[in-house]
């Protein structure tokens, strides 16, 4: 019963991301692919999780941290460089 | 080391000394004076050893070299050994001096030419004693090598430097055949010694390698000794110093492929092959030989082709007596064997009067400033000296009485007689040929000769026509050795037995052991044909000479291309331009072309060891099931793969490349990798930054999107590698050889006290590996920042040039 429920919210996440795709494919702007993608970042982020309660390890939750630092950072330099035109800034 | 040894290393060990000496002493003395005491220390002592020789005792001295391999000099001096000697250092004496006056102190560097001069001589003496095969070539090797130096001595000129590559490119060429068929006899007989070879010789003469071994053996004595067609280089070497001609291009080294093939005679007599193949290329030379020479205005050059003819004649002769091995002793064997004496005898004479005769020729030329015939003559009133040796060297040559020409030259004609008459090995058809040619050739031999004597020394003088204004007699030094010669070749004449029965009988015992009774040299044999072929050759010879001017015409008829200078030209041009357009066919530049033929070698090879190992056998039983995970993952990793493929956009790549990485990082979740998922997923990301850093900074006119083009050899070349690869995997992973070592590394908390078994693999069990990646990385880190860097820096200047 907790095995089905496990692997429904995966499906769950699964179509949640093909989704997020589509948005990154179609997108018309760049901001949107961005956004979608950082939204793609915190369903893996759920995905791990719940294949890690699946297979009844906690050794993927650095994992799990990592992706959402990333995402985090791929996010904001993204923002940065379509508001700047440069991710870093050369001190002058 | 012996007193022997030490008497055939001496010229290398004074080449080493003449430098010194030249730098001390060349201001007051002329350095040849030092250099002469070698050859005449050497001759000296070689006259010493031939009473015990001519007794048939002879000298074998070993002298360790590399004992390991069996490879040592050794010295084995019998009588064709010791006589090869005597020409080599008593010539070398004469030569030399006669270059002390013709090699001006001041203006030529003496140093080098006594230096190439001294190491040619001790190579060529070696060559000529030693009993092991490998010495034998490494001295052969030698004398071409210093041959090479002698003839390019006149290095700014050109001409030299491609007569002397000429050289080198066909006598190294020989050299190597040569090498590759002792090493043939090396394998049959299992010696490396010359002595043990001859006694092994049913061994050999039964092998299936003996006719590879003959050909190539014959191959480096044709073209160190200029027999046809490889005699291109000999004329071309006249460019070198005249004692040089005089020295290596007359008497010495072309005489080593003589030497081989007295040597080799034991071994190869008596086989058909060797039979037709030496008298055969001997007489073909012998007749090309005598036929070019009388075109030469050259007299070097005439010369040149002169020593070419009587190479061939020489050559022929050992053709005719190598039949005597083909008999038991006895009368027949003798008969034969009296040819083999005449070689050795002609190659004595030649020696004798065609060293005279360049060195007529050096005097001619140091003295009028010219060795054109075409502008020479008269000089018979100016240079009296000069003319009687002249006289009496090219009427040797020409094969009159009472010079020793004529003897060598009865014998010649007696031997090609023989030949005819051989009834051995069928071919009667080319056996009569044989002395026709000769004979022929015979005439054409006294038409040169005549050229040669009458050209320059009679006629009408024609001072205006000469470089040099005074013309007198050449100083007293320079006339010595060329006397020296020209009263042996009369000497000779009148007592020709005293010379065979110490040197030229012990040299012929030498080649042919078992002889019933020594050979004697008669002038007079009473009116048989060689008497009325030698009348005939003076007859016509004579009518033809006063009528030159006629005939001489026909060989314009010829055209200039067939000759084998060109051919040999020609075919040089012709390699280069084809290796040329060869490696540019496939050296095209372009990084797909290399890929592809990198990416056609891996997946042949791969394809044709799996086949032809019989090797593709798919065993699944040992494969893990396959879980809906797996599919899926796999399923989107095809998609964002085809799309990096198939995308026209080149961010839409990069973005599809990154979800390629993503992916794997699901994939390492799923099959239990935590390590591995955090890194690949910072390292994705970072690569992925990468990506689009370079995209961003792509040159305006590259950003213009463009779809991959389609390119069929491409697809061809990826689906084979792919399948190859897939099919590899797939065979490789169901085949457990043994089992895998982990059990060992389940043991990381009790061995390195280490719960993530990973880490202590990478750390403790492995970590010499680590510490050379992090090298890797920080050589990476250092090559970007110095790329950067020093780009930075240089390309203000360079960036505003190309702008």
């Amino acid at each position: 019963m907790f095995d089905i429920l496990m692997i429904l919210s995966l499906v769950i996440l699964t179509c949640a991301v093909l989704l997020n795709i589509f948005r990154v494919v179609k997108g018309p702007s760049s901001a949107d692919r961005v956004q979608a993608l950082d939204s793609i970042g915190i369903n893996l982020i759920a995905g791990i999780a719940i294949f890690s309660v699946y297979m009844n390890t906690h050794a993927f939750f650095e994992l799990i941290l990592l992706i959402g630092i990333l995402s985090f950072i791929g996010t904001i330099a993204f923002a940065r460089f379509i508001e700047r035109g440069v991710v870093i800034e050369r001190k002058r | 080391m012996s007193f022997l040894h030490f008497t055939i290393l001496l010229p290398f060990i004074a080449a080493i000394v003449v430098p010194f000496i030249y730098r001390s002493f060349n201001h007051k003395i002329h350095t040849g004076w030092f250099v002469v005491l070698v050859p005449v220390f050497i001759f000296i002592n070689l006259l010493l050893q031939i009473p015990s020789i001519s007794n048939g005792e002879n000298i074998l001295i070993s002298m360790p070299w590399i004992p390991s391999l069996e490879i040592n000099f050794d010295i084995y001096m019998d009588g064709l050994a010791l006589m090869f000697g005597l020409i080599i250092s008593g010539i070398g004496a004469l030569v030399v001096i006669y270059s002390i006056f013709y090699m001006d102190k001041n203006r030529e560097a003496l140093h080098n030419f006594y230096i190439y001069l001294l190491l040619f001589m001790g190579a060529m003496l070696g060559l000529v004693s030693s009993d092991n095969v490998f010495v034998l070539y490494t001295l052969w090797e030698l004398t071409s090598v210093s041959s090479f130096l002698l003839i390019a001595y006149w290095y700014e000129r050109k001409k030299s430097r491609e007569g002397a590559l000429k050289a080198m490119i066909i006598t190294v060429f020989g050299g190597l055949a040569m090498l590759a068929g002792l090493i043939l006899l090396v394998m049959i007989t299992d010696t490396y010694s010359l002595r043990e070879m001859i006694a092994n010789v049913d061994l050999i003469q039964e092998s299936a390698l003996f006719i590879p071994a003959l050909l190539l053996i014959l191959l480096g004595a044709f073209t160190k000794s200029a027999q046809f067609p490889f005699s291109i280089w000999l004329p071309d070497a006249m460019e070198a110093p005249t004692p040089v001609s005089a020295y290596l291009h007359s008497a010495t080294m072309v005489k080593a492929g003589i030497y081989l093939v007295a040597r080799m005679t034991p071994i190869f007599g008596g086989s058909a092959t060797w039979f037709w193949l030496v008298v055969g290329i001997g007489v073909i030379t012998l007749f090309y030989g005598s036929v070019r020479a009388i075109r030469q205005t050259d007299l070097k050059a005439l010369l040149a082709f002169s020593t070419i003819s009587q190479l061939g004649l020489i050559m022929s002769l050992l053709g005719v007596g190598s039949a005597a091995f083909y008999f038991n002793p006895g009368e027949s064997q003798q008969l034969y064997a009296f040819a083999l004496f005449a070689a050795i005898f002609h190659l004595f004479n030649h020696s004798t009067f065609k060293g005279a005769l360049f060195m007529v020729v050096g005097i001619i030329d140091h003295e009028t400033g010219t060795r054109d015939i075409r502008r020479l003559g008269g000089l018979l009133s100016i240079m009296p000296i000069t003319f009687t040796i002249a006289l009496i060297g090219s009427l040797s040559m020409a094969g009159l009485p009472p010079f020793n020409g004529f003897l060598s030259k009865e014998m010649f004609f007696t031997g090609m007689l023989q030949a005819s008459e051989v009834d051995m090995f069928s071919l009667e058809w080319l056996a009569n040929g044989c002395p026709i040619l000769a004979w022929i050739a015979s005439i054409f031999t006294f038409i040169y000769c005549m050229i040669l004597l009458v050209r320059p020394f009679l006629g009408t003088f024609k001072p205006d026509r000469l470089p040099k204004e005074k013309v007198h007699e050449a100083p007293i030094g320079m006339l010595i050795p060329p006397i020296i010669l020209g009263s042996l070749v009369v000497l000779i004449f009148f007592f020709p037995n005293i010379l065979g029965q110490y040197i030229l009988n012990p040299a012929i015992a030498s080649i042919v052991p078992d002889l019933e009774k020594p050979f004697k040299i008669t002038a007079w044999h009473g009116f048989g044909p060689e008497l009325y072929m030698t009348i005939g050759v003076i007859v016509l010879g004579l009518l033809l000479f006063v009528s030159i001017k006629k005939w001489n015409i026909a060989f314009r008829v010829l055209p200039e291309n067939l000759n084998l200078n060109y051919l040999y030209s020609s075919s040089l041009e012709n390699m280069e331009k084809r290796s040329v357009s060869f490696t540019n066919r496939y050296m095209t530049g372009s990084i797909r072309h290399y890929l592809i033929y990198i990416f056609v070698f891996v997946f042949s090879v791969l394809a044709l060891a799996l086949i032809t190992l019989n090797a593709i056998d798919f065993d699944f039983s040992n494969y893990a099931y396959v879980t809906i995970y797996d599919v899926g993952i796999l399923l989107a990793m095809i998609v964002a793969a085809l799309t990096t493929l198939f995308t026209r956009n080149r961010i839409t790549a990069i973005v599809s490349l990154g979800a390629v990485g993503y992916l794997v990082v699901m994939l390492f979740v799923i099959f239990r990798a935590p390590d591995l998922a955090l890194t690949q997923m910072v390292v994705e990301t970072a690569t992925t930054a990468l990506f689009l850093l370079c995209f961003y900074h792509l040159p305006k006119l590259g950003k213009k999107v463009e779809k991959v083009k389609f390119k069929l050899t491409n697809l061809i070349v990826s689906i084979l590698v792919g399948v190859t690869v897939t099919i590899l995997t797939l065979v490789a992973t169901g085949h457990k050889l043994f089992t895998p070592i982990t059990e060992f590394f389940e043991n990381a908390y009790e061995l390195a006290g280490a719960k993530n078994i990973v880490n202590a693999i990478l750390v403790d069990f492995r970590g010499f590996d680590t510490m050379l990646e992090i090298a890797v990385l920080f050589i990476a880190g250092i090559g970007v920042y110095t790329l950067i860097k020093l780009r930075s820096k240089g390309s203000d200047t360079d960036e505003a040039e190309t702008e």
